[in-house]
C-alpha cells in the first residue's frame, strides 16, 4: 500500500501548493510593488464590499483592464471584473434578469448590448451628452465607449494600395477570387452588413454577398485570425476593424507584411462602431455605475482608448493616435445608431445567402 | 457488461453473480443509490434547462431546423466524431501497446510525452496547428528557402479540425488501455502462448479483446469531445453542431434556437450511448488480481524497433513539441517585455486549486454510480451510468448557462462562488471519471470481496478494506484525467468563477483572443508543464 499513501500524499502536496501560490496573489504580494497591482485588490473568493461594483466586460483584460484598475484607484471605488466574451456575457446577463449580481455592463460590440438593452437603466443626460449622438443608444440606455472603423487590411508584399477598389462593391469582382478573408460570425462584420442594407437596401445588399460569396471568400472566425492570416499571405486583403493591426506591429515589428486601408469612398466600408458600456436596472448601486461610465469617457481614458488601444477616442475633445485618419476625413457612413439596429434581419439574410452556415 | 441473469444474481455460482448486498438493503440505498441519484440530477440539469428554454422557441427555430443546411452540419460533426474516434483508437491503442508491452527505447518518456497533448486547450492547439502547419505558416517559412514552396495545401475544414482534436484526444484511449494493459493478469497471455500462439496471435486473441473495454470507455470520451468541441473547429473552419450552436448564441443572442439545436446534440448522444452499450455486450471479463503478480513478457521488436521509435517521433513532434515549440518561440520575444509572475502565479494557485478540488469532487461523486452499474447491474443502474454521460457532448456555454439558470435561482448564496464551479466541472467531467472507474472495477474479481463477506466483515467494511485498495490505480488515474481537463476548461470557469478568478486558461484565452500571442504562451507552458507533474507521476508508479 506504500504506492497508495504516496499518491494521497501527492494529491495533498498539489492541494497545498494551489492554497499557497492562490496566497501569493498580487493583492497580498508585499513584492508586487507596481502602482496599478496594489490598487488592484482582486476580489479572489471573498465578497466585494459594499459599495463595490461589478462589472461584466466583454472587452478583454488585456485591453481594458489597466483602465478599470486606474478607475478604481481614483475614485476609491473597488472594481471586480468578470471577463468574457461579449455574446457569453450578454446572454448570462438574460440568464440572470432581475437577479444579475453585475452593476455594469461593458461590451465590444453594440449588439451585445441591444441584447441586454431591456435590463439597462437609463443613463443620466450628463453622460450621455459626452458622447455625439451617432454613437449612443437612441433611447439613452448605453453610450460608446470608445471607436473603432471597418477597413481593408492587405498583404504588403502582394499589393500596393493602387490596387485596391475605392469602395466594397470592387471587391466583388471576379479578380478577387480567393484572396480575400471575412468574418461573417463577427459582430462588426453583421453590423456592416445592417449598415448596407440600410444604405444600399435589402436587394443590393443580397447582390453584393452573393457576387462575394461566388468569389469564394476564406472565412475567418474573427478579426485577428484574419489579420494574422493577411500578414503571413495566406489571403490577400480582409475586411476587419481598424484597430487589431498595431497589435501585430508591436509584437512582430514594421516587417509584419500587413497594413491598413481606408476605402476612400467609405459608405458601410469605413463604418465607425463603437465599444459601449450600459448600468443594469437591477443594480443596487447605479451612482457608483454612472462614476465609472464617466471616468471612461473622461479626458485621462479616452487618451488611453487613443494611445493604448488605438480605438478612436469619442469624447472630451481627444484627437485619436497620429496614425490614424481623424474620424471627420474618414468619410464614414453617418448612419444612426437606430438603423443598426435590426440584427436579426441581417443574420436571416447572411443564412439565406450561404454566408452563415 | 455481461447480462446476470437472476438466477446468477442470487448467488451461488460461481465467477460473475457471486457476491451481492441483500436485496435493496437500506445501507445500500443511503450509500448507492441516494448519492447516484443526487449526481445524476444534478448533471442532467443542463437537459432541463435546454428542455425549458427550447420549448419557448418560435417558428424561427423550426424553420432552422428544418433546413436542408442543418442535416449536412449535423452530418459534418457525426463524420468527424466517427473518424476522430477511429483514428485515436489507431493512435492510443498502438501508443499503449509500444510502452508497456515493448522494447521500445525510452518508452517511459513517451509514455509522459504522448498523454501530455491532453493538457492543450483546443483553441490553443488549433491555433498554433494553423500558425505551424498552416498554408504560409512556420513549416512553410522553414521549407521556402530549402525547397521553395511558396505554399502549403491548406488544412482548414475537415483535414485541419480533424488532424487537431486527433492529436488532442487520443490520450483519451491510451491512458485508459495503458491501465488495462498493466492490470491484465500475464498467465491469460502465457497460457495462449504455451497453447501454441504466436506473439502476434497471442495480441488478437488475448490481449486485445481484453482491451475492448477501455477502448469502448476512451473512444466514447473521444466521440463526445469531438461533438462538443468549439475552439478547434471554429479556427481551423469545419462547421460541427457545436459551432452552430455557438452562432446561435453569438449573432443571434437567441437562446432558445440554441437549445433547440443542443437538444439536437443530446439526441445524438443517447444515440452513442445506446451504440456503446451495445458494443459492451460482447465486451469480455478477466478478473485479475494484478497486483504483485507477474509482470507480462515484454515483446521484442527486433528491427521493427526503429520504425516504432520513428513513429512515436512523428507523433509527439507533431502533438507536443510543435505546439511547445511555437509557444516557446513566443516566449522567448515575451521575455523580451518582462513577464508578469505575480499574475502568472496567481493563475496558476487558481487552476491547480479548481482543478485538484474538481477531481477530488468527480471521483467522488462517480463512485456510487460505477459500484452500482458494475456490481449490481440492472436498467436503472445502467442507464444511472449512461446519464452521467450527457453532459459531456454539450458544449460548455451550454452547461455553464444552465448552471447560471438554476444556481441563481436555487442556491444564490453558492452563485459564482468556487464550489458553484466545482459542481460545473462536476457536471461536464464526470463521464471521463465513470468511464476509467469502470473499467477498473470490472478488473476486480467479485470473489475478494465475497471471500471478506464471508469472513463477516460488513459490505461497508469491505469496501474500505478489500476494494477500495485494489480500486486505488482506477480512482488516481479518474482523478488525473478530471483534472487535467479542469485545467484547461474555459467557458465554465469565465461565466461561474468567483469575481476575478483568474486561471491559467482564462489568462491564455484572454491573451489570444486579441492577439497578444506572447502574453498567452507564458501560461500556456505553465500550464502543460504543471499537467506534466501528476502525469509523469502515475507514469514513473506503474511503470517502474
Amino acid at each position: 500500500m506504500n504506492h497508495a499513501r504516496t499518491s494521497d500524499k501527492a494529491i495533498i502536496f498539489l492541494v497545498l501548493l494551489a492554497v499557497l501560490m492562490a496566497g501569493c496573489s498580487p493583492a497580498n504580494d508585499p513584492a508586487a510593488t507596481t502602482a496599478d497591482l496594489q490598487s488592484d485588490p482582486q476580489p479572489d473568493l471573498a465578497d466585494l464590499p459594499p459599495g463595490a461594483l461589478t462589472v461584466y466586460s466583454g472587452r478583454s483584460e488585456s485591453l481594458v483592464g489597466p483602465i478599470l484598475q486606474a478607475f478604481s484607484q481614483v475614485s476609491g471605488i473597488e472594481t471586480g471584473v468578470r471577463w468574457g466574451s461579449t455574446s457569453e456575457l450578454a446572454v448570462t446577463l438574460l440568464e440572470e434578469g432581475e437577479l444579475s449580481p453585475a452593476d455594469v455592463f461593458f461590451a465590444q460590440d453594440p449588439g451585445g448590448l441591444g441584447a441586454v438593452a431591456e435590463q439597462l437603466a437609463p443613463l443620466p443626460s450628463s453622460i450621455l451628452d459626452l458622447v455625439d449622438r451617432r454613437f449612443r443608444d437612441p433611447a439613452g440606455r448605453w453610450v460608446g465607449i470608445s471607436g473603432r472603423a471597418r477597413v481593408v487590411v492587405y498583404n504588403t508584399e502582394a499589393l500596393t494600395e493602387a490596387d485596391l477598389p475605392d469602395s466594397l462593391e470592387g471587391f466583388t469582382d471576379p479578380a478577387w477570387r480567393g484572396r480575400i478573408g471575412w468574418a461573417p460570425t463577427n459582430a462588426s462584420f453583421q453590423t456592416m452588413v445592417t449598415a448596407m442594407r440600410a444604405a444600399w437596401g435589402e436587394a443590393a445588399t443580397r447582390q453584393w454577398l452573393e457576387a462575394m460569396q461566388a468569389n469564394q471568400p476564406v472565412v475567418y472566425d474573427g478579426n485577428t485570425p484574419i489579420v494574422a492570416a493577411v500578414g503571413a499571405g495566406e489571403i490577400e486583403v480582409g475586411l476587419v476593424n481598424h484597430y487589431y493591426l498595431y497589435r501585430f506591429l508591436d509584437e512582430e515589428g514594421a516587417g509584419f507584411a500587413a497594413r491598413n486601408y481606408f476605402l476612400p469612398d467609405g459608405g458601410p466600408g469605413s463604418l465607425v462602431m463603437v465599444a459601449g458600456a450600459g448600468v443594469l436596472q437591477s443594480s443596487a448601486n447605479k451612482e457608483a455605475a454612472f462614476e465609472l461610465i464617466e471616468y471612461l469617457l473622461s479626458a485621462e481614458a479616452q487618451a488611453y482608448f487613443a494611445e493604448q488601444t488605438k480605438e478612436y477616442p469619442l469624447a472630451a475633445g481627444v484627437e485619436p493616435a497620429a496614425d490614424l485618419i481623424p474620424l471627420a476625413e474618414l468619410n464614414a457612413i453617418d448612419m444612426p445608431l437606430t438603423s443598426l439596429a435590426d440584427l436579426e434581419g441581417t443574420v436571416i439574410l447572411l443564412r439565406q445567402t450561404g454566408v452563415l452556415p | 457488461m455481461a447480462e446476470l441473469g437472476p438466477l446468477e444474481a442470487a448467488g451461488g455460482l460461481a465467477a460473475p453473480g457471486g457476491f451481492r448486498l441483500p436485496r435493496l438493503s437500506a445501507q445500500r440505498i443511503v450509500l448507492l443509490w441516494l448519492p447516484a441519484a443526487a449526481v445524476t440530477a444534478a448533471v442532467v440539469l443542463p437537459v432541463v434547462y435546454l428542455v425549458l428554454r427550447a420549448s419557448e422557441a418560435g417558428p424561427a427555430t423550426w424553420d432552422l431546423l428544418s433546413r436542408p443546411q442543418t442535416a449536412r452540419i449535423l452530418g459534418n460533426s457525426v463524420g468527424l466524431a466517427a473518424s476522430v474516434t477511429a483514428a485515436s483508437w489507431l493512435l492510443g491503442a498502438s501508443l499503449a501497446l509500444l510502452t508497456v508491452r515493448t522494447d521500445l527505447p525510452f518508452r517511459r518518456f513517451f509514455a509522459i510525452a504522448a498523454a501530455l497533448p491532453l493538457a492543450v486547450p483546443s483553441y490553443v492547439g488549433a491555433y498554433l496547428l494553423a500558425a505551424a502547419l498552416g498554408p504560409r505558416g512556420l513549416l512553410q517559412e522553414a521549407l521556402e528557402p530549402v525547397l521553395g514552396v511558396t505554399r502549403l495545401p491548406s488544412i482548414y475544414g475537415f483535414p485541419g479540425a480533424f488532424l487537431a482534436l486527433t492529436l488532442l484526444s487520443y490520450p483519451y484511449v491510451l491512458l485508459p488501455v495503458r491501465a488495462a494493459l498493466q492490470r491484465m493478469d500475464p498467465a491469460l497471455e502465457e497460457s495462449a502462448r504455451s497453447l501454441g500462439h504466436n506473439t502476434w496471435g497471442v495480441l488478437r486473441r488475448v490481449t486485445l479483446p481484453h482491451l475492448v473495454p477501455a477502448l469502448l470507455a476512451g473512444g466514447l470520451l473521444v466521440a463526445l469531445y469531438s461533438l462538443r468541441d468549439f475552439g478547434a473547429v471554429s479556427l481551423l473552419r469545419f462547421t460541427t453542431f457545436t459551432r452552430a450552436i455557438y452562432i446561435q448564441y453569438q449573432s443571434a443572442f437567441d437562446r432558445s434556437s440554441a437549445a433547440a439545436l443542443s437538444l439536437v446534440l443530446v439526441a445524438l448522444t443517447v444515440v452513442l450511448l445506446a451504440m456503446e452499450l451495445r458494443a459492451r455486450h460482447g465486451e469480455v471479463r478477466y478478473a485479475s488480481t494484478g497486483i504483485g503478480g507477474k509482470t507480462a513478457q515484454v515483446i521484442r521488436l527486433g528491427h521493427w524497433r526503429w520504425l516504432a521509435l520513428a513513429y512515436c517521433l512523428a507523433l509527439v513532434g507533431v502533438a507536443l513539441v510543435l505546439p511547445t515549440g511555437v509557444l516557446a518561440y513566443w516566449l522567448l520575444r515575451a521575455l523580451q517585455a518582462g513577464p508578469e509572475l505575480p499574475t502568472l502565479l496567481e493563475a496558476t494557485g487558481h487552476s491547480l486549486l479548481a482543478s485538484a478540488l474538481a477531481a477530488l469532487a468527480t471521483v467522488v461523486a462517480a463512485l456510487p454510480i460505477v459500484i452500482l452499474s458494475v456490481r449490481y447491474p440492472s436498467d436503472r443502474s445502467r442507464w444511472l451510468d449512461r446519464l452521467a454521460h450527457i453532459g459531456f457532448a454539450l458544449p460548455g456555454v451550454v452547461v455553464a448557462l444552465a448552471l447560471v439558470f438554476f444556481g441563481l435561482r436555487g442556491a444564490p448564496w453558492l452563485y459564482q462562488t468556487l464550489p458553484m464551479l466545482v459542481l460545473a466541472y462536476l457536471v461536464l467531467f464526470l463521464p471521463q471519471a465513470t468511464a476509467s472507474l469502470r473499467s477498473s472495477l470490472i478488473q476486480i474479481p467479485r470473489q475478494l470481496e465475497e471471500s471478506g463477506r464471508s469472513l463477516g466483515r460488513q459490505p461497508l467494511a469491505v469496501f474500505h478494506r478489500v476494494t477500495l485498495p485494489l480500486l486505488r490505480p482506477g480512482l488516481m488515474a479518474s482523478a488525473a484525467l478530471v483534472f487535467l481537463t479542469t485545467m484547461k476548461e474555459l467557458q465554465a470557469t469565465l461565466l461561474l468563477g468567483p469575481l476575478g478568478f483568474r486561471t491559467l486558461s482564462t489568462e491564455i484565452w484572454s491573451a489570444v483572443s486579441e492577439a497578444f500571442f506572447a502574453e498567452a504562451a507564458g501560461p500556456a507552458l505553465v500550464l502543460i508543464l504543471t499537467c506534466s507533474i501528476p502525469m509523469a507521476y502515475f507514469i514513473l508508479r506503474d511503470q517502474p
